[in-house]
This record gives C-alpha cells, structure tokens and sequence, in this order.
C-alpha cells in the first residue's frame, strides 16, 4: 500500500477528523478499567491480574511507537491506520473469543498484545500527516489528534458500562460488548482509512520530487542529537508530574480535606477525576494551539515553570483552600495534556516533517517510562507516610517536593534545547534517493 | 517543507458534504462523551 496522494481540491481539513476516528477509537484504553470488575467475579481474577491486558496494551504501545515509526514513516498513514484498525479490532474480537471460552490467556494476548499494537501504530499514525498538512499550525493540528486520545476514554467509559449493563457482567455478557466493541471501533476508524491523504509532494524541474525546505533529519540521526534526549527529559519529567496527581486524584483530594469542615464525599472525588479528564483534553488542544503563537519552548517554560509553582501552592496552601487546589490541580492536569500534545511540533521545528512520526514514535518510550515513575513515586511514598503515622495532606507533601523537583530538571533540560547541528541534517540528494525508493510503488489516491 | 497546504490547490465545494460529515461522524461521539463528562463533573459541587 503505498502513501496516499491528495486528488487536486482535497481539503486538509478532511485529515482532522480522519485522525481523530483513530484517535477517539484508541483512546478506549483508558476506559479499560470499566471491565476489571466483571472479569473479575466472572473469571475469578485479582485486581492484579485484570489490569494486565491494559498494562501489557500501554507496553505494546511504547514498543511498536518507537519500533514501527519508521516503517510507519515510510508505508504513510494509510497503511497504519489499517494496521491500527486491524490489530485494535482484532484485539477486541480475540477478547470476545477468550470471554466466551473462559480462556482469560486469549484476552491479554488479544487486547494487551494484538490490541496494543494497534495502540502504538494508531497514535503514530497522523502526527507526520497533519504538520505536513498545516505547516502554518502544526500545534494545533497535533493537538486536535490527540485531545482525541483523551476524548476516547470519555466516549468508551459510560457506552462500555451500559453496554454491560444491558449484556449482563457474566462471561457471555462480557463476550457479546467484547464483540461489540470490536466490530463498532473497525466501522469507527473505517472513515480514518478512507478519508486520510498525504498533501501532493512539488515537482523540481526534472520532474523529482523537490526536497524538503529547513532542517531535515532523519530518525536514525535524531536518536543520536542531544536534543533528543533533551526533549525525552522534558516529556518524561512534564508526564510523570501530570500522572503525579491524576494516579491518585480521588484519595488525594479526600485525603487533602479530611480533617477540615468541609470534607470531599467519594461522590465529589468523582466529579474532580471528571474535571481532570476535561482539563486534560482542554490543555491538548488550547495549549498546543497556543504553542503555535508563543513558541515551542516557551509553552514548556509555561508546563514545567508554571507547573512547579501549582505544586509549591499546593503542598502550601492547598489544605486550606479547596478552590485553589482543584484551581491548581486543574492547571497542572491541562499542562500534562499540552505535553503530550505540543511536543510532536516541537520536533518537526528541531527536525523537520521529513521523518517526524517515527522520531515521535521513539519519543513515546518517555511516556512509557513516565507511566511507571509518576504511580511508584506517589504511591510509594504515601504507603511510607501512612505507615509512619501521618494522615490528610501530609501523605503528599514529599512526593509534591519530589514533583518540583522533577519539573525543574525538565525545566533545565528545555533551556538546553539548541538547534540540531548541520552534520546531522539529511542532504538534498539523500532525500530524493528515500524518495525514488517511494515512487517505485505506484501512487494510489 | 515545500510540499504542504499552501501548495495544493484551493478546496473544491463539492467537498463540503464530505467535510461535514467527517466531523459529524467524530464530534457526535465526542460530544456523547463531553455530555457524560460534565454530568460526572458537577458532583464535585453537588456531591
């Protein structure tokens, strides 16, 4: 399959949503927790045990980013939106099988496996495409695509639920949304395949494909620049201090109040997780439009500055006022969404769009270390307070010293971000080679 | 690069249908999400 070509009067503002059918479709994932109660009365399985086709699904996510980016990169965002479609529909459908038979095995090889290659591809799929797109907002392009990420947990969480509800929370039951979910999630990202297009490359004058403008750097290179690295710490820093409040938003926030007049109810606990879900997606697409009038690393001086001073209010003043600490958690929450979705214009500006998504790919392996660093650190060390005695906010005050911290490095390591040196840069002649190595398959629009 | 939007030609009208549809198709569920979202979020006023 090779890269599909815009037909003359494509619109560009058919990719959005192309991407976004994907995005939204993927995204699932962080609903999967809707199902570990009835697999586990159903099949018998601990807490641990249910999690594990999710933690296995982010696994596979961080490795087929950062493994399957370059032929991602080279196969365009057709062929990866199909192979998401596939191995995330696929994923789901094993499920199913695995439900109905009681084999809990197929449903982590399906879903975590399978399902999670589909994950990593997805998220990949469209980054490169839409900055080529819109060269002129690339933040705000990126960011609509993955705000849809967000956005796909809020769709699947309460359709998921009801859907058990109406099948039964038995393994049939389990099986037939399993089922559903597969079948609708392949329609859903249908519309992705069909509709995504790469805009027409210029012709030079012997009828090549003319190279690209700017610095253009290829991912092999990249992994090699300090930027890289330098940008690796500013998301794994950004996303760990995010993941620092929303792992345990509901406990920290009844915790927090617990000794006040005005304690939070397990209800209202639920309605800050909602409000974090929503500044999370609101950052995504807010902040990373706005990353396209202010500057790359001015937005990170903005998530990761900004970002510590929220944590000093709160670990000072967040007891004693509960308008202030949802205030700050609020902001942090969007800050963390504007990470994620800010830094793949960060790298077409450090690398150029040549090849962009699988430089993005390998970045994610930040996130993925991030997802285990942010929860231990928390965790850890509230379990460690709580056995010395200590209770209410005072569970949370060194993990929040521990998060400032962390920012500041980010902080630092985005003030070390320089422009990537020439020796790195992709000449004209290397370009048009990768590019005759393309053509050699036949254009299909 | 050289071989973006500004490169391709003007969109032709005859592509608004499909456009409207397109984001039809991801901003109803979007907004089925969003409408959920809001519900739960109000409990921490109400709740």
């Amino acid at each position: 399959m090779s890269p599909p070509v815009a037909p003359p009067g494509w619109s560009r503002w058919l990719v959005p949503p192309a991407a976004l059918s994907v995005h939204l479709s993927i995204g699932q994932a962080y609903a999967w927790s809707v199902f570990k109660p009835p697999l586990e009365s159903a099949l018998g399985l601990s807490g641990t045990q249910s999690a594990l086709p999710f933690q296995l699904g982010i696994v596979m996510l961080g490795l087929s980013a950062a493994f399957g980016g370059t032929l991602v990169e080279r196969k365009g965002p057709r062929w990866a939106m199909t192979v998401a479609l596939v191995c995330f529909s696929s994923g789901f459908l094993l499920s199913a099988l695995g439900a109905a038979a009681e084999q809990y095995w197929l449903i982590v090889l399906g879903y975590g496996f399978v399902g999670g290659i589909g994950l990593g591809i997805g998220y990949i799929s469209p980054v490169s495409t839409l900055i080529k797109w819109f060269p002129d907002r690339p933040g705000m392009a990126t960011g609509i695509a993955i705000m849809g990420f967000g956005g796909g947990a809020l769709i699947a969480s309460p359709w998921s639920a009801r859907m058990l509800e109406s099948f039964g929370n038995d393994s049939s039951g389990i099986a037939l949304a399993f089922l559903v979910h597969g079948l609708s999630y392949a329609v859903f990202m249908l519309l992705g395949v069909l509709l995504v297009r790469v805009p027409r490359t210029p012709k030079g004058a012997d009828g090549a494909p003319a190279p690209l403008d700017g610095v253009q750097v290829s991912a092999r290179s990249a992994v090699r620049t300090p930027q890289f690295w330098l940008l690796w710490v500013v998301l794994c820093m950004n996303v760990t201090a995010g993941i620092g409040i929303l792992e345990k938003a509901a406990p920290m926030i009844t915790d927090f109040f617990a000794d006040t007049s005005t304690p939070v109810s397990v209800t209202a606990a639920a309605g800050f997780v909602a409000l974090l879900s929503a500044a999370n997606m609101a950052g995504r697409i807010g902040w990373s439009s706005t990353s396209d009038l202010i500057g790359r690393k001015n937005i990170y001086r903005v998530y990761l500055g900004v970002g510590a001073l929220m944590y000093a209010l709160i670990a000072l003043f967040g007891d004693s006022s509960k308008p202030l600490f949802v205030l700050c958690a609020l902001v942090i929450l969007s800050f963390y969404g504007g990470g994620f979705a800010t830094v793949p214009a960060y790298l077409k500006d450090l690398f150029g769009t040549y090849q962009v998504g699988a430089i993005h790919g390998r970045l994610l392996t930040a996130w993925s270390t991030a997802g285990v660093l942010g929860p231990l650190i928390v965790n850890w060390i509230a379990d460690r307070q709580e056995e010395a005695g200590r209770h209410g906010s005072s569970l949370y005050g060194l993990s929040f010293v521990i998060m400032i911290g962390l920012l500041v490095v980010g902080f630092v390591a985005n003030e070390l971000v320089r422009p990537v040196h020439a020796r790195h840069h992709v000449s004209a002649p290397a370009q048009r080679e990768a590019a005759d190595v393309r053509r050699q398959q036949p254009e299909s629009a | 690069m050289s071989g973006d939007s500004s490169q391709s030609p003007p969109d032709l009208p005859g592509r608004r249908p499909l456009i409207a549809f397109a984001w039809l198709w991801v901003g109803v569920p979007l907004a089925y999400g969003l409408y959920e979202l809001v519900r739960k979020a109000t409990q921490l006023f109400t709740g």
